[in-house]
């Protein structure tokens, strides 16, 4: 079976600028949300305590509600989760006690309410003020890190150009990703940053094949008598590989669709995280990457003119 | 086609071997002749298993600052011995200093001082003033030492509850992790782990006027406590015996009130400290205080020197029993604090497991079907290098002893998505050769040869992902990323010399081959 033919030649590149532009809607469309809206920031991040509890019969929210209310907790997120039986208690720390507790109180007054053998404890999450503090730090530099150990790579492996080719289209990926998460209102955890570094991984893999064949084809087109522009060159390269590009995401959207349905209400975000960025990192690495690579073109290397000039000098 | 080189079968069969011989603890119980390192099964982490995470922050400062304090009685000590009067003795977090009453004294002192105060640092601001800062080596040395001692006293305190395996290990500068697997009651948990069980005894002041001290005039050498509901009495500062002298702890009831209560059994210096105390204050009251609240003041109705003590106030069977635990295990050296929990109950392990395999048999089914059906026979060769992968990464996360997290899961199902990209690259390439002309076996050669620079290139940049992911995450992304990080490595095996082998051994005698099943 083949579903891309192999004689297949679309011309991507005559389109970069309308991606280009789309793709720049998208990023100012993103950090707009980012900065205006921001992010539903899980507990990872902000600090405060996560309850999740099972009812073995149907309780509603508002009763839920009421049961905590007398130790302080009116204001609780409390949603379902996957399942009207399994509730969701959000709490901020406070001041006035000693935060780690507050799990405890929440839980025995469920109990009181509803009776011991109503409910169950299924998890609980607390993060100090200053723990949480620690890992958005930690979060935000394992990105950063990221990005310097893939441009460090790609540039000893091919050209400074195509290391910032790349990292564009990875940090085109992370900001969509992100955008998407402010837009939607989901929750933004410890878990999203890591499918984020996943993302980021697949989305270079991607950009990798691509400027994988690229530098081959460049290497056999100096050897042509009548060598083609680089533009064609590169559009060539992108519809060599297309069928590969397609395949692997294929396969990987398959698995992580298995993952988003069937994996459970824990990592759902961690799924939909790569849901999103494996689309946008398969789009990135065939109008972002190369294009950015090619418009790049000339500005750190010398051309062929400069380099014979430098050898004639004495 | 290219020869394949013998020694490669073989190590694809020893490769194969171990990792079925690795992966099978997990599946089967294994005899008893299996080699040791090959017999564990997967760690699952506590989200997975249920159980109980914590990270707690010791305040180290404080010791450091105790240690500090305590300096004032040495050097009252020293200078009283060495006759030399002073005006002021005082300390803050880091400094001693002591303001002599002849400034022709400060040699002396100096000199006696120096010797005593061992890692501090002394100046002179002033005539007739001694300044003694801690060194900052000195300090790093106390604070390391709390934190060890710290671990030790959870330890006990965590053995106590009688769990199985826990894990308590230092965090950075001032944190521990303490992890209990199977335990469900993490308020319990956080209440013994949590206290600091400081227990002292002191002497009532008799004679002060309790109304007087309320009001601000509080004798020399006296402080003010408070019972649990909240009456106030006068005590003498010094403190007479301490948890340090506690030999032994355990939950008994009170003849007298029918109400639990702990009794302590002291140790050798404990037992003598309170025969003395109370052969010298009989008739006299004296303190028992937790954490700095009185819980009882009895009077010495004669001369104790059994060793033996017990501690009543208003506790439940359980306070009593969590009392005697800490007791035993002795006083934490700094208060600590939980600043981190990450409890999971044990139906929610089970259901993410459940889930987790779920995702990972469909997601496989999946692609096995994908890749048949586009591939064929080059689709099936790929198939069993993904079988292959998956066992070998079951494997090697069971003989490094790696974690399987929730997350790690996740890693597994991404990287048999992205196991079989390797393969896709060189299958692609093939059908390219194919189209450019050149015969089956030569299109095969090309395919692998070409294609191998991608994948070494592509993969390698996930594993920088990984590698840095493993450096910054916490808990469970560190184990999300050991699980992609050792499939990205066993993906590569599998996918470029596993499927080669398969692809010579089913093509090498067919020199007339015209098609593949590509």
């Amino acid at each position: 079976m083949q579903l891309i033919r192999s004689d297949i030649n679309i011309n991507f590149l005559e389109k970069r600028k309308i991606a280009l532009a789309i793709s720049a809607v998208m990023l100012v469309a993103s950090l707009a949300l980012i900065g205006f809206k921001g992010l539903n920031l899980g507990i990872d991040f902000t600090g405060g305590t996560l309850v999740e509890v099972r009812f073995h019969q149907q309780v509603s929210i508002a009763d839920i509600r009421r049961a905590i209310a007398p130790e302080g907790y009116e204001k609780a997120v409390i949603q379902e989760f996957g399942s009207p039986k399994e509730i969701l208690i959000r709490v901020q720390n406070r001041e006035d006690i000693e935060s780690s507790v507050i799990s405890t109180a929440i839980l025995d007054a469920l109990t009181n309410a509803f009776g011991a053998d109503q409910v169950e404890m299924r998890r609980v999450e607390f993060v100090g003020p200053q723990v949480g503090e620690e890992l958005k730090t930690a979060g935000m530099m394992a990105v950063f890190y990221t990005l310097i150990g893939i441009l460090i790579y790609v540039m000893v492996r091919f050209k400074l150009r195509f290391a910032l080719g790349a990292d564009a289209a990875i940090l085109h990926d992370i900001i969509i990703v992100v955008g998407v998460f402010s837009l939607l209102g989901l929750e933004f955890s410890l878990s999203v940053v890591a499918a984020l570094l996943t993302v980021l991984g697949y989305s270079l893999n991607d950009t990798i094949v691509v400027f994988d064949r690229i530098r081959e084809n460049f290497e056999a087109n100096k050897k042509k008598k009548n060598p083609l522009d680089e533009v064609t060159v590169c559009n060539q390269s992108i519809n060599q590989t297309l069928a590969r590009t397609l395949m692997t995401s294929v396969t990987t959207l398959l698995v992580v669709f298995s993952l988003y349905f069937l994996g459970g209400e824990v990592i759902h975000n961690f799924a939909f995280a790569l849901l999103v960025g494996i689309a946008v990192g398969t789009y990135s690495s065939i109008f972002i990457a190369t294009p950015i690579m090619l418009s790049l073109e000339g500005k750190f290397e010398m051309s062929e003119e400069e380099l014979k000039e430098l050898e004639a000098r004495p | 086609m290219q020869k394949y080189a013998p020694w490669k079968f073989w190590l694809i069969v020893t490769v194969f071997v171990a990792a079925v011989m690795g992966a099978a603890p997990n599946v089967i119980t294994v005899p008893s002749w299996w080699p040791a390192s090959f017999s564990k099964p997967l760690n699952l982490g506590l989200d997975l298993k249920g159980g109980i995470h914590l990270v707690v922050d010791v305040d180290i400062e404080k010791v450091v600052a105790q240690q500090v304090s305590d300096n004032i009685n040495v050097i009252r000590r020293t200078l009283r011995e060495a006759k030399i009067r002073y005006r002021k003795l005082d300390s803050n977090d880091t400094q001693v200093s002591v303001v002599l009453k002849n400034p022709e004294d400060a040699d002396k002192a100096a000199r006696l001082l120096k010797k005593t105060l061992f890692g501090y640092e002394m100046n002179q601001p002033e005539e007739g003033q001694l300044v003694f800062t801690i060194s900052e080596r000195e300090a790093k040395e106390i604070r390391s030492y709390a934190i060890e001692q710290t671990i030790e006293v959870i330890r006990r305190r965590v053995d106590a509850l009688g769990t199985t395996e826990p894990v308590i290990m230092r965090q950075g500068d001032r944190r521990v992790l303490v992890q209990i697997p199977g335990y469900e009651d993490s308020a319990r948990a956080k209440s013994i782990i949590g206290q600091t069980a400081q227990l002292e005894f002191k002497l009532v002041d008799e004679k002060g006027d309790l109304e007087a001290a309320l009001a601000g005039r509080i004798p020399p050498g006296d402080m003010i406590a408070y019972f649990e509901d909240g009456r106030p009495i006068l005590l003498k500062k010094r403190t007479e015996l301490s948890g340090k002298d506690v030999a032994m702890a355990r939950i008994t009831i009170d003849p007298q009130s029918n109400q639990p209560a702990v009794s302590l059994k002291f140790n050798n210096q404990g037992a003598r400290k309170f025969d003395r105390l109370t052969k010298e204050n009989v008739k006299k009251r004296f303190a028992i205080l937790l954490e700095g609240v009185v819980q009882s003041a009895p009077v010495i109705q004669e001369r104790i020197s059994g060793g033996t003590a017990q501690i009543t106030g208003a506790f439940t069977t359980q306070e009593a029993q969590a009392l005697a635990i800490v007791l035993r295990a002795g006083a934490l050296p700094a208060p600590i604090k939980v600043v981190e929990e990450r409890s999971i109950g044990p139906s929610l392990g089970q259901d993410s497991i459940d889930q987790g395999l779920n995702s990972i048999i469909y997601g496989f089914i999946a692609v096995l079907v994908f890749m048949l059906v586009y591939y064929r026979m080059f689709g099936l060769f790929a198939n069993i290098a993904l079988a292959f992968n998956i066992i070998l990464i079951a494997a090697a996360m069971s003989m490094i002893g790696a974690t399987l997290t929730l997350p790690g899961i996740a890693g597994i199902v991404l990287t048999i998505g992205m196991a079989v990209d390797a393969n896709v690259l060189i299958f692609e390439r093939i059908r390219e050769e194919l189209n450019n002309g050149k015969t089956p076996l030569a299109a095969i050669d090309g395919g692998y040869n070409k294609a191998f620079s991608t994948i070494m290139d592509a993969n390698v940049t996930t594993l920088i992902a990984a590698i840095v992911l493993f450096q910054f995450g916490s808990g469970p992304i560190k184990g999300f990323a050991v699980t992609l990080s050792v499939g990205i490595l066993a993906s590569m095996f599998t996918a470029i010399v596993v499927t080669r082998a398969m692809t010579y051994l089913a093509y090498r005698k067919k020199k007339k081959l015209k098609s593949l099943s590509i």
